[in-house]
């Protein structure tokens, strides 16, 4: 895990650019007393508090809010060290701007990379508040503490208003000299809070990148070959620049890889109806010599066929596996496979971006700003001084916004046009356009004693890339420590790694969200073979307490794993009698440094039709920040998950996305959510994110349950493939 | 030709393509971008609006069907700067994750309850099947309802 902080001079940095940005009168004497001069409104304590003279707090959200709650829960980590109420607090979302550090969201790291930075930022602001309150009274700052917006020192109390702009002239503490609340004395964090942005999204005030509008905006669409790598050899652009509302129309040509700029034509007209029925109108001939012509079934059904063979390359070899399997009293085999993905988030890619000479302004709902800054002046060629980018709230990321070629697309488009733009997706824009969590094969073997212990553990893995070498990007590659490796003592990993042509990327809980699948099943497999009851085989296979190594941030505390499986198992009144066809099914799953062990309790009908009653998820996350927000991304993973395994894959055949819309790719909706209980074991370690990690166990303890109900055991997903649906 | 139509009480007329849907005039034309586009085949139900009271896709509605009648959006719910039950109660349960489908999802629960104003949990899923969420906030949107409808929740 990558650990940036928000080191000393970025603190120093802000604040001391905000001497200079509020032109604090240079005649007023030291120390405090009546604010006189009606101008200074406010002023910023460092990069993340400002403080009002009227008491008013505004903190940044560094980060941006895909749906998974920062823009409200980080603001509440200063706003707890700050020590003001949250009715006093309103959040902006910040600019970007490196004294923020990487701004991005994903990897579920908002929380774990920020949580003591951001405790610091409120702890910062707060002692030169009380410094200020300290030098006013003649007292020593020690002997002062906070209220709620207010300096207390015996009988004495000064709001943070009053004390602002003196608290603006304190020197910075050092951050060891800084005293950072004990959690007992919280009054913020592990509440319920709305989020911030509720009021605005219920009565639909523009909030997200679809909604920038800007003077003289015009609108553009982006047709992109439907074989990723394709060209264009001509199109009709006249025809199409004939048509109503329609101002120009024009060929990119490529910029930098395929998460950059990919060629194509660009329509602008003067409205997002106009463009798009233009779009319809055109007709591209395209080259197809370097498209992408891979095919997801002959994959899939080689993966299958030699799921069991020796990979090309071995990735981890501990002790000796053939010595194990030569040994074991039994063995287990199985193969499990999954499919393509697209991240299909709500709000259709768009960016709204002005070219003017050498200078850019960006309104984009990214998920790394940072990256996208980065990439338009690599790319682009802009000076990174001449680069604006207006962090706009994301419908949705799930990892897709963590490619920014819709930023790229909106910055060509205005370079070329000379025209405000905003360039709009259309839904099968998004879906055959993604970057996608690639499908994979495993053949799992597991050597067994008399005992039914797992003496040795084998894996293959097939799997894709864009160079025939590395799983690219890593969205499905191994860790290092991938349960149940230094469990069992001989344990060997081989892949298999095909070249294609398609996109990837992270998908919600990369790697992790296929993996669980296979090896919660698999596990369960071996439990029902030996007679062995799942939680026990579980427990034991953790066995003592003790810290399994991976790489940084990653190490699993099994004292906490067992801990989330005895408690989902309780919770949930584990191996209680069920009607005949109604049966429980449990998993668990460490991921982004998250401990979560769900159960599921489902109800197979004759002609596999699937109604879930319901789900318990424990967690272990350490403490919570937002209550209401950890439980929503718990029950929204939950909900994801559940979802995508039930019905949901891209095909691809001859380098071409075959569904394109919701119809052909039909989420979940509201009649098939069963209830969902979410506790939390709040250990004291380091919180950690949660918008990932309570997706990967659901699908292993679906497909657990299903076996629990009927005997048929599911190593494919989605369950459609095997005749399974909800029921109506 | 003009093509008029009553927006949230207001009389409104244009001049644009009588077949532009009702989501793009919207957002487009008149600013009012509460209005989500999503899939533009009604299968998602983010564009949610009610034409003469009944809940309708806007990315389906063109302009020259809703010529004299009655559009309400998203932005017209609140009235006389008090909002709906619905909207306060989507506060209070904290519904949205990202939020992009909410007010698509309230504009079908409005409709819900203005035709059945205590309606029974099957009622309320029926009602509001049309209505994709993304990031999975259905059991906080049936809690929001039974809350705005005065069942619990």
């Amino acid at each position: 895990m990558t650990n940036i902080s928000l080191n000393r001079r970025a603190f120093l940095g802000a604040s001391g650019a905000l001497v200079i940005a509020v032109s604090i009168p240079g005649c007023k004497p030291k120390g405090i007393g009546p604010i006189t001069d009606k101008d200074i409104k406010s002023m910023t304590l460092n990069a993340h508090v400002e403080v009002a003279t009227d008491g008013s707090v505004t903190i940044m959200a560094p980060h941006p809010e895909i749906g998974q709650g920062v823009k409200t829960s980080l603001p509440m980590i200063v706003a707890e060290e700050l020590d003001v109420s949250w009715d006093k607090v309103t959040v902006k979302q910040s600019v970007i701007d490196e004294k923020y550090g990487y701004q991005f969201a994903g990897g579920s790291l908002s929380v774990p990379m920020l949580w003591q930075p951001l405790r610091e930022a409120g702890a910062t602001a707060r002692a030169m508040l009380v410094s200020a309150a300290a030098a006013h009274w003649a007292v020593e700052a020690k002997d002062c503490s906070t209220e709620d917006g207010y300096v207390i020192h015996g009988d004495n109390r000064l709001g943070y208003g009053d004390l602002v702009e003196a608290a603006a002239k304190q020197a910075v503490p050092e951050k060891d000299s800084l005293k950072l609340k004990d959690p007992k004395d919280f009054n913020i964090l592990g509440r319920r809070i709305t989020g911030v942005d509720n009021l605005a999204i219920v009565t639909g005030q523009p909030l997200f990148g679809i909604d920038q509008k800007i003077e003289n905006m015009h609108y553009a669409t982006y047709s992109k070959c439907p074989a990723v790598g394709g060209t264009v050899k001509s199109a009709n652009l006249d025809a199409v620049k004939s048509m109503p509302g329609i101002s120009d129309a024009f060929v990119l040509e490529a910029v930098g890889k395929e998460d950059v700029l990919k060629p194509g034509v660009a329509i602008v007209g003067t409205s997002t109806f106009a463009v798009f029925k233009a779009k319809e109108a055109l007709e591209v001939d395209w080259d197809l010599t370097s498209a992408a012509s891979f095919n997801w079934s002959e994959f899939l059904e080689q993966g299958k066929a030699g799921a069991l063979l020796k990979g090309n390359t071995t990735l981890f070899d501990d002790g000796n596996v053939d010595t194990a399997f030569g040994q074991a009293k039994t063995t287990v085999e199985r193969v499990y496979a999954y499919p393509f993905l697209p991240h299909a988030p709500l709000e259709p890619q768009n960016c709204t971006a002005y070219v003017q000479g050498d200078k850019v302004e960006i309104w984009a709902p990214t998920q790394t700003p940072t990256g996208a800054v980065q990439m338009v002046v690599k790319d682009f060629g802009f000076a990174a001084e001449n680069v604006t980018l207006n962090q706009t709230r994301c419908g949705g990321g799930f990892g897709r916004r963590l490619f920014n070629d819709f930023v790229a697309e909106a910055v060509a488009i205005s370079k070329k046009s000379g025209l405000p733009t905003k360039v709009q997706w259309t839904r099968p824009d998004g879906m055959t356009n993604d970057y996608f969590r690639p499908g994979g094969v495993h053949g799992c073997a597991a050597a067994l004693d008399e005992e039914g212990k797992i003496k040795g553990w084998k894996v293959n893995f097939h799997t894709l890339s864009n160079d025939g070498k590395t799983p690219g990007r890593s969205p499905n590659a191994y860790m290092g420590n991938e349960f149940p490796r230094h469990l069992v003592e001989n344990y060997q990993v081989n892949e298999t790694v095909t070249k294609m042509a398609i996109p990837t990327g992270w998908w919600r809980a990369p790697i992790s969200n296929a993996f669980a699948f296979v090896y919660g099943s698999f596990l369960h497999e071996i439990a029902h073979e030996t007679n062995q009851d799942y939680v026990q085989m579980l427990l034991g296979l953790y066995g003592d307490d003790q810290i399994i190594p991976g790489p940084q941030g990653t190490e699993i505390d099994t004292n906490r794993a067992k801990g989330v499986i005895r408690a989902v198992a309780e919770r949930s009144n584990w191996g209680k009698s069920l009607p005949k066809g109604r049966a429980q099914g449990l998993s668990y799953y460490y991921s982004h440094s998250g401990y979560i062990g769900e159960v599921v309790e489902l109800e197979v009908s004759a002609d596999k039709r699937i109604k879930v009653h319901k789900v318990d998820v424990v967690a272990d996350v350490g403490p919570i920040v937002n209550m209401s927000g950890a439980e929503n991304q718990c029950a929204g993973s939950v909900i994801d998950g559940l979802s995508t395994m039930m019905n949901l894959r891209v095909d691809i055949q001859n380098g071409r996305i075959m569904q394109g819309n919701f119809d052909e790719y039909p989420l979940m909706r509201m009649p098939n959510t069963p209830d969902i209980d979410v506790h939390f074991i709040q250990s004291a370690n380091p919180p950690t994110g949660l918008g990932e990690p309570a997706l990967p166990p659901l699908a292993p303890a679906v497909c657990n349950a299903i076996f629990a109900a009927t005997g048929e055991r599911v190593r494919e997903l989605p369950l459609s493939k095997s005749g399974y649906s909800f029921s109506a | 030709m003009a093509i008029s139509l009553k927006i949230n009480g207001k009389t409104v007329k244009t001049n644009s393509d009588p077949e532009t849907p009702l989501l793009w005039m919207l957002r487009d034309e008149l600013g009012m971008v509460g209005t989500k586009f999503g899939c533009g085949i009604a299968q998602c139900g983010a564009c949610t609006i009610h034409v003469d009271g009944i809940p309708v896709r806007g990315c389906q509605t063109l302009l020259e069907d809703a010529e004299g009648l009655e559009v309400n959006t998203i932005e017209g719910l609140a009235k006389d700067g008090k909002l709906h039950p619905l909207q306060q109660a989507w506060i209070d349960h904290d519904v949205p994750q990202c939020g992009y489908c909410q007010a698509g999802q309230i504009m079908s629960a409005a409709a819900l309850l203005a035709e059945n104003p205590k309606p029974t949990d099957q009622e309320i899923d029926d009602a509001m099947a049309g209505n994709l969420c993304r990031c999975g906030t259905y059991p906080r949107i049936r809690a929001a309802i039974k809350q705005a409808a005065g069942l619990g929740g």
